[in-house]
C-alpha cells in the first residue's frame, strides 16, 4: 500500500489519477500514460488502499490525539507490521513510528491483516486473501519524478469535480454565538479525575455476538465513546471536562515554519480528502469525526507539547505537518465542501434546558374502532371475548412497564413474561392473531414513531381538537420534556442499532413473548405496511417559488418525514422478528458448517423482497425513502445474511449507490445534498454494523452487479425534491450529533471529549395519524390522461384535496348506503320476518331458511345502490371540493377539480358497492335474523306498550329507588321485629302511595325492573292493608288503621294498579296462600276488607272473576287451621254468591258465623 | 362527599359486625350526621359485603348449613311466627337474606327429589309465595325485607339507582349540548366494552389549582361510594378497559370516593363526586 503513497509522493501519479484509480479500477482517458502505467503496476493493491490509508492516520495520530487508546489494541497488524524499511524519507529509527511511510513489501498491511484473518470463514475469498502476506510489486520501480509543486494538489478539483471551490465554506460556524457554542461555564465541572468515557472511534462496540471480538480494522480511528445508548451516567460524565486539559488551554497556533516534509503531508491530507469526497470510505461521517478530533485536538497538543523537545517522529506532534496541511489544507478546501453543510446543520439553535414541567411521558391506546374491532370481525364469540380480554392486558402491562422499567433493578422478562406469554397461550385463532397484531403493531407506530420515545401521534387521533383547545402546547412540552430525560447520547458516530425509549418494550415483548404464530402474524402484517407505505404516493414536486405554496410545502415534507420515520420503524422491527431466529451469542459459523447453513438459508425466501423494492426505489429515483428504511431492517441480520446470495445482491446496490452519491455533484435535477446526506449516513451507518462483513464495502468492481445507479433524478422522482430537512437527518441519524458535541464542548473548552452537555432540541412537528390518503384507483384512458395532466400544472395541494375528497366523499357514500337503503331492506326484512312468524307459529321453521327467504327477496333491491350512490356522490363532492380550495381558484381550474373528484368518489364507491351490497344486505339481514328470533324467545313482549312521561312532565317526581326503599322499610315494619316504638302514620303512607303514583307518571327514571319491584311491594303493601298488619303510629291503644283509611289506601293503590303501572302487577299475590294467611294471625278476623278488596278489582277490571275464583279455589287446597278454612269457605261461597254484575255493589256484607260471633264491619 | 381515606377508616372502623338492619343504618346516621345518608348506606353496604366475602366460606360448610337448619327447625317448631331464620343470622353474623337462601336450599333438597336449581331458588327467593312451606315462606320474606344489603329487593334498589343516576347524567350532557353515545348505542354498534357514555367530541375538565385541563372521551357513572377494593375492581374491569380504547375518561362516584383513589389523572382516569361544572368544549365557552 505504502507503494502507492510512495508513487504519489514521488509525484509520479497525480492525486486525481490515485483517486480516479481507487474509485474506479479502469483507468481513465485523463490519466498520464505514465501514471496509468505507475498505477496498473499496483493493480491489486488497488482496494486495499484505502483502509489502509484510513488505518494508517488513525495510527499515526493516535499519540496525538491525547484521548486516544494505545494504539496497537486497535488495528492489528496496522501498527506493529510498518517494518522499519526506509521507504521514501527515513527520518530515523525509532521503531515503527519513525516510519511515516511504510516499506513497499509490508507483508501485511493495515487492511490485508484481518482480511486474511477472515479468510477462514469467508465464503468467497477475494483477492485479498489469496495474496496474504505477499509483498506488492515495489514503487521503487517508479519513475523518480520532480516535484510536483504544491500548486498541484490544490488543481486537485480542478477538473473532476469543478464544484469544490465554489462551495467553499460559505456559512462557517459562528463561534461568538453564545448559543450554538456555550462558553466554558457552562459546562457544569465534573468531578475531577472522573474517568472520561472511553473514546475510541471504532464505531462497531464489539459485542458478545462478535465471536472474534476485535474491532473493524479498517475503520478504527481515535477514541470516541460507543458505549451502548442505555446507560445513563453518560450524561453526568459527559459534561466534566478533564481540568488538566482545560486549565493548558492556549490559543497558540502551530507554526507551519517548523513543519518538515510538509509537501508530503499536504499530498497524503489531499489524498485523504478525495477519498472522502468521492465516498470511497465507507462511513463519511467517521471520517469527519477523525478530522474534527485532530483539529480540535490541536490546542490541546500545543499546550501539552510545548516544553517537550520537538519530536522526530513524522506525526508525533502538532509542528507535525500533517495536521498542518489537514488542518490549513483541508479545512479550507477539502473539507470545505463537506463542512459547509455538517457545521450548518450542527448548529441548529440550542433552546436549552429550560423546561421543568414534570409530566410522566404517558401513552395513548389505540383507539377501538367498530369497523374493524367489533364482534363481526371475529370467527366466534369466544374469539371476540378473548380478544377484549387481551387488548386489557396488553395495556396493563404496557403500563406497568412506564411505571417500572426505570426502576433499578427491574427486569422486563421477569416482571411480565409469565404474563404475557399467558396472554399470548390464550390467542387461540389465527384471526385473533392477526388482531392482536394489528393492535399491537398499531401502538408501535402511535409510541415509537419519533426517537424519542413518545412520538408526536402520541396525542391520538385528536390532534386538531386538541390544538383548537390550546392543548398543543401542553403536548409540546411534554414531548419536550421526554426529549431531555431521555438518554441523550447517541452512543458515538457509529451507535450499534437500538431500541431507545418505548421500542425497548415492543422489543421486549416479542422477546418474552417468544411465540412464533405472533412473530409470524407481526412480520407479515409489518411487510404489508411497509410495502404500503413504501409506495405511498408522495409529494412530488419543488415548492414553487411564489411562496404561496409555503404552507402545503411544509405539509408536504411532514407528511414525508411521517411516512420515512414509520418505515424505518417497521422496518427496524421487521429485520429483528425475521433475523431474530438466526441471531444469538455464540460465534457465526465457519467452514462446513457456514457451507450447509448458506445452502439452506439460500433456499429460504426472503421475509420481504426487499431487494425487488430497493431496485423499484432506486428507478422510481425514491431512494431516499427506500434506503433509509432498508438500512434499519439490514442492520438486525445475522452473520449469514450478508452472504446470502440475494442479500448480497442488495449490499451491492447499495455500495453502488453509496459511491455515487457525491456531495460535490449537485446539479440540476439531481440529487438534493440533504436527501443524498441522509442516505450517505445512513449507508454508512450501516457498513459498521458488526455483521456486515469489513470487506464488503472494499469488493472488487467485478464482484459488483452491474445495475446502473442513475442519480440524475428524473423530473418526478423524490429524490430530487428536498423532502429532507436537517431535523429529519438528526431524528434518522442522532449520531450525526456527535460532531457537533465534539465542536461544541471543543469551542466550550471540555476538550472534545463526548461533549454531552449541549444537546440539540428539535421542535418535534406535530403529526397527524392519517398518513395521507391513497389516490384512488384511476381508470385507464383518455379521460384519466386529462385528469394526470390537469394535475401536472396545478400545485400539489389541489391533486391531494380532490383525492382527499373522493376519497372521502366514496366512503361516505357507501356508509349512507348502509344507513338508509340497507337499513330500509333490514327494516323490511323484520317485518316479512314477523308476518312469517305470524303465520308458520312461534318459531317459524328453520332460520337459515327463513333467511334465504327474505335475502332472495331483498337482494336484487341492493342494485338501487348504485344509482343512489352515483347521485350521493354527485351531490356531495363539489360542495367539499369548494370548500377545501382557496376561494381564488379560477372557475373553469374549481370546476374541473369538481367534477374530477365526482368521477372519482362515484368510481370508488360504485366499485365497493358492486362487490359487496349483496353480501352487506345479507349481513345485516342475517343479524336482524337472530335478534328477531331472540326477541320471540322465552321472555314475550309483556310489558305491552309503554307511554313516555307527559309532556308538562318536569321530571320531579320521587326517584323509584328511593320509593322501593320506602316501601321496602314499611314492610320491614310490619312483618317486623320491630321496636315498640316504631311504626308509620297514616299519613305517611298516604303520601307514599301518592309519591308512587307520582314516580310512575314520570317515566324518565323508571326502568321495568324497578317497576316490576314496585308492583309487587304494593301488592304486599294491599296485603298488609288488608290483613290489617301495618303498625300504626301513635298511642299505644290504637295500633291499627281505622277501616276508612285502610280503604283509602287501597282505593289509591286499586287506582294505582289500573292507571299507572304500565307493567304486569301480580295481583294473584293478593290471594296466595302467604298473604292470605296473613288474616290467620289477627283477631278477630276480619274480611271485609279483602272482600273489598276484591270486588274493587273485579270492578275495575283488573281481574277477572274466573281468576279470582280459581285462586280462591286453591287457597282452599292449602293447609290451614280448621276454623280458618271455614271461614275461607265462606268467603268463597259469599264471593260467588255476588251477581256478576258490576252493579248493584254490596256494600255491607255479613260474613258471621253465627256460632262464632265474628262480626264483620260494614263499609 | 369526597372523603380522606382517614375520614374512611373512621366511618369503616364502627361498621364491623354491625348486622345489615334498618335499626344499624338509623343508629349509623346518627353518629355520623354531617356525612349523606346515601353515602353512608353505601359505604355501610360495601363494607358489609366485603365482610361477608371474608366469611361466607365458614357458612357454607355442611356442618354449618346442618346445624343453621336444625336450629332454624327447632325454633319454628316453638314458634313459627317468631323471626328465628332473622334472629339466627344476626346470631351468626351473615346476611339474613342470604341465610334464608341457605335455609331455603337446605328445605328444598329435603322435601324434593331432585336438587333444586338456582333459578327456582332465585324465584322463591323473589317471591316467597312460591315455597311450598307457608312458615319457611313467611321467614324467608321477612329475611329480606329487613335485609338492607342483600337480597332481591336490595338488588333492585342498586340497579334502580344505577339506572337513574345514568338519566341524570345523560339530562345533564343534553343540557350542556355534549352529544354522545350510550351503551346502548355503542353495544350496538359492537364496541366490546361500553362505558355509560362515549363524547363524540372531546370537552376539557379543568381542575382547580392545576394548570392544565384534562380531556374527557367517555364518562362512567357509578351510583356508589368508591371504595379502595370497589374502585380497584372497577379499574381493572372498566376503567383502564374503557381508557385502552377510548382514551382518557371521568368517572363520577355520585357517593363520593376516597381522595387518595384520584391519582391516575395523569395517566387519563379522572374521578369526580358530581358532574364537572367547568368544562371546556371546542367553542371556548365555558360550560
Amino acid at each position: 500500500m505504502a507503494a502507492v503513497l510512495e508513487s504519489l509522493l514521488r509525484e509520479e501519479v497525480s492525486v486525481e489519477a490515485a483517486v480516479r484509480w481507487i474509485a474506479r479500477s479502469a483507468q481513465s482517458s485523463e490519466d498520464d500514460p505514465g501514471e496509468a502505467a505507475a498505477l496498473s503496476a499496483l493493480q491489486p493493491l488497488r482496494k486495499e488502499f484505502v483502509p489502509f490509508l484510513l488505518n494508517f492516520l488513525r495510527e499515526q495520530s493516535s499519540r496525538v490525539l491525547p484521548q486516544g487508546p494505545p494504539t496497537p489494541a486497535k488495528a492489528p497488524g496496522a501498527s506493529a507490521a510498518l517494518p522499519a524499511r526506509a521507504g521514501g524519507q527515513p527520518r530515523g529509527s525509532r521503531g515503527a513510528r519513525s516510519q511515516l511511510f511504510p516499506p513497499t513489501e509490508a507483508p501485511s498491511t493495515a487492511a490485508e491483516a484481518p482480511l486474511a484473518r477472515r479468510g477462514g470463514r469467508r465464503r468467497c475469498p477475494g483477492p485479498a486473501r489469496e495474496r496474504g502476506g505477499r509483498g506488492p510489486g515495489g514503487p521503487e520501480e517508479g519513475v523518480g519524478g520532480e516535484s510536483v509543486p504544491w500548486a498541484g494538489g490544490r488543481r486537485l478539483r480542478g477538473s473532476g469535480s469543478p464544484s469544490g471551490p465554489s462551495l467553499a465554506l460559505s456559512d462557517p460556524p459562528n463561534l461568538s454565538n453564545l448559543e450554538e457554542f456555550p462558553p466554558v461555564g457552562l459546562v457544569p465541572p465534573g468531578p475531577a479525575g472522573r474517568t472520561k468515557p472511553s473514546r475510541r472511534i471504532n464505531p462497531t462496540p464489539v459485542s458478545e455476538e462478535r465471536s472474534l471480538s476485535k474491532p473493524k480494522t479498517c475503520f478504527t480511528s481515535p477514541p470516541i465513546s460507543c458505549v451502548p445508548s442505555s446507560q445513563p451516567s453518560e450524561r453526568y460524565e459527559s459534561g466534566s471536562p478533564l481540568p488538566s486539559r482545560t486549565g493548558n488551554l492556549t490559543d497558540e497556533p502551530a507554526d507551519p515554519a517548523r513543519v518538515s516534509s510538509r509537501q508530503r503531508l499536504e499530498l497524503v491530507a489531499l489524498v485523504y480528502s478525495s477519498c472522502i469526497a468521492e465516498n470511497l470510505v465507507p462511513n463519511l461521517f467517521l471520517e469527519l469525526f477523525f478530522v474534527l478530533q485532530l483539529l480540535t485536538a490541536r490546542r490541546m497538543v500545543t499546550a501539552k507539547h510545548s516544553d517537550r523537545e520537538p519530536s522526530p517522529d513524522a506525526l508525533d506532534s502538532l509542528e507535525n505537518p500533517l495536521f498542518q496541511s489537514i488542518h490549513d489544507f483541508s479545512l479550507a478546501e477539502a473539507f470545505g465542501l463537506c463542512f459547509h453543510w455538517p457545521l450548518g446543520c450542527m448548529f441548529v439553535p440550542n433552546t436549552g434546558a429550560v423546561v421543568s414541567l414534570a409530566m410522566p411521558p404517558s401513552a395513548q391506546a389505540v383507539s377501538f374502532q367498530p369497523e374493524t374491532d367489533n364482534r363481526a370481525n371475529f370467527s366466534s364469540d369466544r374469539a371476540f371475548h378473548t380478544f377484549k380480554k387481551q387488548r386489557d392486558v396488553f395495556y396493563e402491562v404496557l403500563r406497568e412497564w412506564e411505571d417500572h422499567h426505570e426502576e433499578p433493578g427491574w427486569d422486563f422478562e421477569k416482571g411480565l413474561g409469565s404474563r404475557i406469554r399467558a396472554m399470548m397461550g390464550q390467542l387461540s385463532t389465527a384471526c385473533s392473531h392477526s388482531h392482536f397484531v394489528r393492535l399491537f403493531q398499531k401502538q408501535l407506530l402511535q409510541m415509537c414513531q419519533h426517537p424519542g420515545g413518545a412520538g408526536a401521534a402520541v396525542l391520538g387521533e385528536a390532534p386538531d381538537v386538541l390544538s383548537m383547545l390550546g392543548a398543543d402546547k401542553l403536548g409540546r412540552l411534554r414531548r419536550l420534556q421526554e426529549r431531555l430525560v431521555a438518554p441523550q447520547s447517541s452512543g458515538g458516530p457509529c451507535p450499534p442499532p437500538t431500541f431507545p425509549g418505548c421500542q425497548g418494550f415492543f422489543r421486549d415483548f416479542i422477546l418474552s413473548a417468544s411465540s412464533f404464530q405472533f412473530n409470524q402474524h407481526l412480520m407479515d402484517s409489518l411487510s404489508l405496511k411497509i410495502r404500503d407505505l413504501n409506495g405511498l404516493a408522495l409529494p412530488q414536486q419543488e415548492p414553487s417559488d411564489d411562496g404561496e405554496s409555503d404552507v402545503d410545502w411544509q405539509g408536504e415534507r411532514r407528511q414525508f418525514a411521517v411516512v420515512l420515520l414509520s418505515l424505518r420503524l417497521l422496518a427496524k422491527f421487521l429485520g429483528f422478528v425475521a433475523f431474530l431466529p438466526y441471531r444469538g451469542p455464540e460465534p457465526p459459523p465457519t467452514g462446513e458448517l457456514q457451507d450447509s447453513i448458506l445452502a439452506l438459508r439460500s433456499q429460504v425466501p426472503p421475509v420481504l423482497d426487499v431487494r425487488a423494492l430497493l431496485q423499484q426505489g432506486l428507478r422510481a429515483h425514491r431512494a431516499v425513502l427506500t434506503v433509509p428504511w432498508l438500512v434499519e431492517f439490514l442492520s438486525f441480520a445475522d452473520h449469514v445474511v450478508p452472504l446470502l446470495d440475494y442479500y448480497r445482491s442488495v449490499f451491492t446496490l447499495l455500495l453502488h449507490l453509496h459511491r455515487s452519491l457525491v456531495l460535490s455533484q449537485e446539479n440540476e435535477g439531481e440529487m438534493c445534498f440533504l436527501n443524498k446526506l441522509l442516505l450517505l449516513a445512513v449507508l454508512g451507518w450501516l457498513f459498521q454494523i458488526p455483521t456486515v462483513p469489513e470487506d464488503l464495502f472494499f469488493l472488487e468492481e467485478g464482484q459488483l452487479d452491474p445495475f446502473e445507479v442513475d442519480t440524475v433524478a428524473s423530473e418526478h422522482g423524490l429524490d430530487s425534491v428536498p423532502v429532507v430537512d436537517q431535523q429529519l437527518l438528526y431524528t434518522c441519524c442522532p449520531y450525526i450529533g456527535e460532531l457537533r458535541k465534539l465542536l461544541a464542548s471543543w469551542v466550550s473548552g471540555s476538550s472534545g471529549r463526548s461533549g454531552g452537555f449541549v444537546r440539540k432540541i428539535t421542535p418535534t412537528t406535530t403529526t397527524t395519524t392519517g398518513l395521507g390518503a391513497q389516490p384512488p384507483q384511476t381508470s385507464q384512458g383518455l379521460q384519466a390522461q386529462l385528469a394526470q395532466a390537469f394535475f401536472h400544472n396545478q400545485p400539489p395541494s389541489l391533486r391531494r384535496t380532490v383525492e382527499f375528497v373522493a376519497e372521502r366523499i366514496g366512503s361516505n357514500c357507501v356508509k349512507h348506503i348502509k344507513a338508509t337503503l340497507v337499513a330500509d331492506l333490514v327494516h323490511q326484512a323484520e317485518l316479512l320476518l314477523q308476518e312469517q312468524l305470524v303465520t308458520q307459529g312461534q318459531d317459524g321453521g328453520d332460520p337459515a331458511q327463513l333467511l334465504e327467504i327474505l335475502c332472495s327477496q331483498l337482494c336484487p333491491h341492493g342494485a338501487q345502490a348504485l344509482t343512489q350512490g352515483r347521485e350521493f356522490c354527485q351531490r356531495k363532492s363539489p360542495g367539499a371540493v369548494r370548500a377545501l380550495l382557496p376561494e381564488e381558484t379560477p372557475a373553469a381550474v374549481l370546476s374541473s377539480a369538481e367534477s374530477i373528484a365526482v368521477g372519482l368518489a362515484t368510481e370508488k364507491a360504485c366499485a365497493w358497492l358492486s362487490a359487496n351490497i349483496t353480501a352487506l344486505i345479507r349481513r345485516e339481514v342475517k343479524a336482524a335474523v337472530s335478534r328477531t328470533l331472540r326477541a320471540q324467545g322465552p321472555e314475550p313482549a309483556a310489558w305491552g306498550e309503554r307511554r313516555g312521561c307527559s309532556h308538562a312532565c318536569e321530571h320531579h317526581a320521587p326517584l323509584p329507588s328511593h320509593l322501593i326503599s320506602e316501601i321496602k322499610d314499611v314492610l320491614s315494619l310490619a312483618v317486623g321485629p320491630r321496636d315498640p316504638e316504631e311504626g308509620v302514620s297514616p299519613e305517611h303512607l298516604e303520601q307514599l302511595l301518592g309519591q308512587l303514583g307520582q314516580t310512575l307518571r314520570c317515566r324518565q327514571f323508571l326502568c321495568p325492573p324497578a317497576e316490576q319491584h314496585l308492583a309487587k311491594c304494593s301488592v304486599e303493601l294491599a296485603s298488609l292493608l288488608v290483613a290489617d298488619q301495618i303498625p300504626v303510629l301513635g298511642p299505644p291503644a290504637q295500633h291499627r288503621l281505622e277501616r276508612g283509611q285502610a280503604r283509602r289506601l287501597l282505593l289509591m293503590l286499586l287506582a294505582l294498579w289500573k292507571d299507572d303501572f304500565q307493567g304486569p302487577v301480580p295481583l294473584q299475590l293478593l290471594l296466595s296462600p302467604r298473604n292470605v294467611g296473613l288474616l290467620a294471625d289477627t283477631r278477630p278476623r276480619e274480611w271485609d276488607l279483602l272482600l273489598f278488596l276484591l270486588r274493587e278489582l273485579v270492578e275495575k277490571g283488573l281481574m277477572g272473576r274466573l281468576e279470582i275464583e280459581a285462586c280462591l279455589g286453591s287457597l282452599r287446597e292449602a293447609q290451614w287451621p280448621g276454623d280458618f278454612s271455614e271461614e275461607l269457605a265462606t268467603l268463597f261461597n259469599l264471593f260467588l254468591a255476588e251477581p256478576h254484575l258490576p252493579e248493584p255493589q254490596l256494600r255491607v256484607c255479613e260474613l258471621v258465623q253465627p256460632n262464632r260471633g265474628a262480626v264483620l264491619a260494614q263499609s | 362527599m369526597i372523603l380522606t381515606k382517614a375520614q374512611y377508616d373512621e366511618i369503616a372502623q364502627c361498621l364491623v359486625s354491625v348486622p345489615p338492619t334498618r335499626q344499624s343504618l338509623r343508629k349509623l346516621k346518627q353518629r355520623f350526621p354531617s356525612q349523606s345518608q346515601a353515602t353512608l348506606l353505601s359505604i355501610f353496604s360495601q363494607e358489609y359485603q366485603k365482610h361477608i366475602k371474608r366469611t361466607h366460606a365458614k357458612h357454607h360448610t355442611s356442618e354449618a348449613i346442618e346445624s343453621y337448619y336444625q336450629r332454624y327447625l327447632n325454633g319454628v317448631v316453638k314458634n313459627g311466627a317468631a323471626p328465628v331464620l332473622l334472629e339466627l343470622a344476626n346470631e351468626v353474623d351473615y346476611a339474613p337474606s342470604l341465610m334464608a337462601r341457605l335455609i331455603l336450599e337446605r328445605f328444598l333438597q329435603e322435601h324434593e327429589e331432585t336438587p333444586p336449581s338456582k333459578s327456582v331458588i332465585n324465584s322463591m327467593l323473589r317471591d316467597p309465595s312460591q315455597i311450598p312451606d307457608g312458615v319457611l315462606a313467611n321467614q324467608v320474606y321477612q329475611c329480606i325485607v329487613n335485609d338492607c344489603c342483600y337480597g332481591p329487593l336490595v338488588d333492585c334498589i342498586k340497579h334502580a339507582i344505577g339506572h337513574e343516576h345514568e338519566i341524570l347524567l345523560r339530562d345533564l350532557l343534553l343540557e350542556k349540548n355534549l352529544s354522545f353515545l350510550d351503551e346502548d348505542q355503542l353495544r350496538a354498534k359492537g364496541y366490546d366494552k361500553t362505558p355509560d357514555f362515549i363524547l363524540q367530541v372531546p370537552v376539557v375538565m379543568l381542575c382547580p389549582l392545576a394548570v392544565e385541563g384534562h380531556i374527557i372521551h367517555w364518562i362512567e357513572s357509578k351510583a356508589s361510594f368508591g371504595d379502595e377494593c370497589s374502585h380497584h375492581a372497577y379499574l381493572h374491569d372498566q376503567f383502564w378497559s374503557y381508557w385502552n380504547r377510548f382514551g382518557p375518561g371521568l368517572v363520577i362516584y355520585w357517593y363520593g370516593f376516597i381522595q387518595e383513589l384520584d391519582c391516575n389523572r395523569e395517566r387519563g382516569i379522572l374521578l369526580k363526586a358530581s358532574f364537572p361544572t367547568d368544562i371546556v368544549t371546542l367553542c371556548h365557552s365555558i360550560a
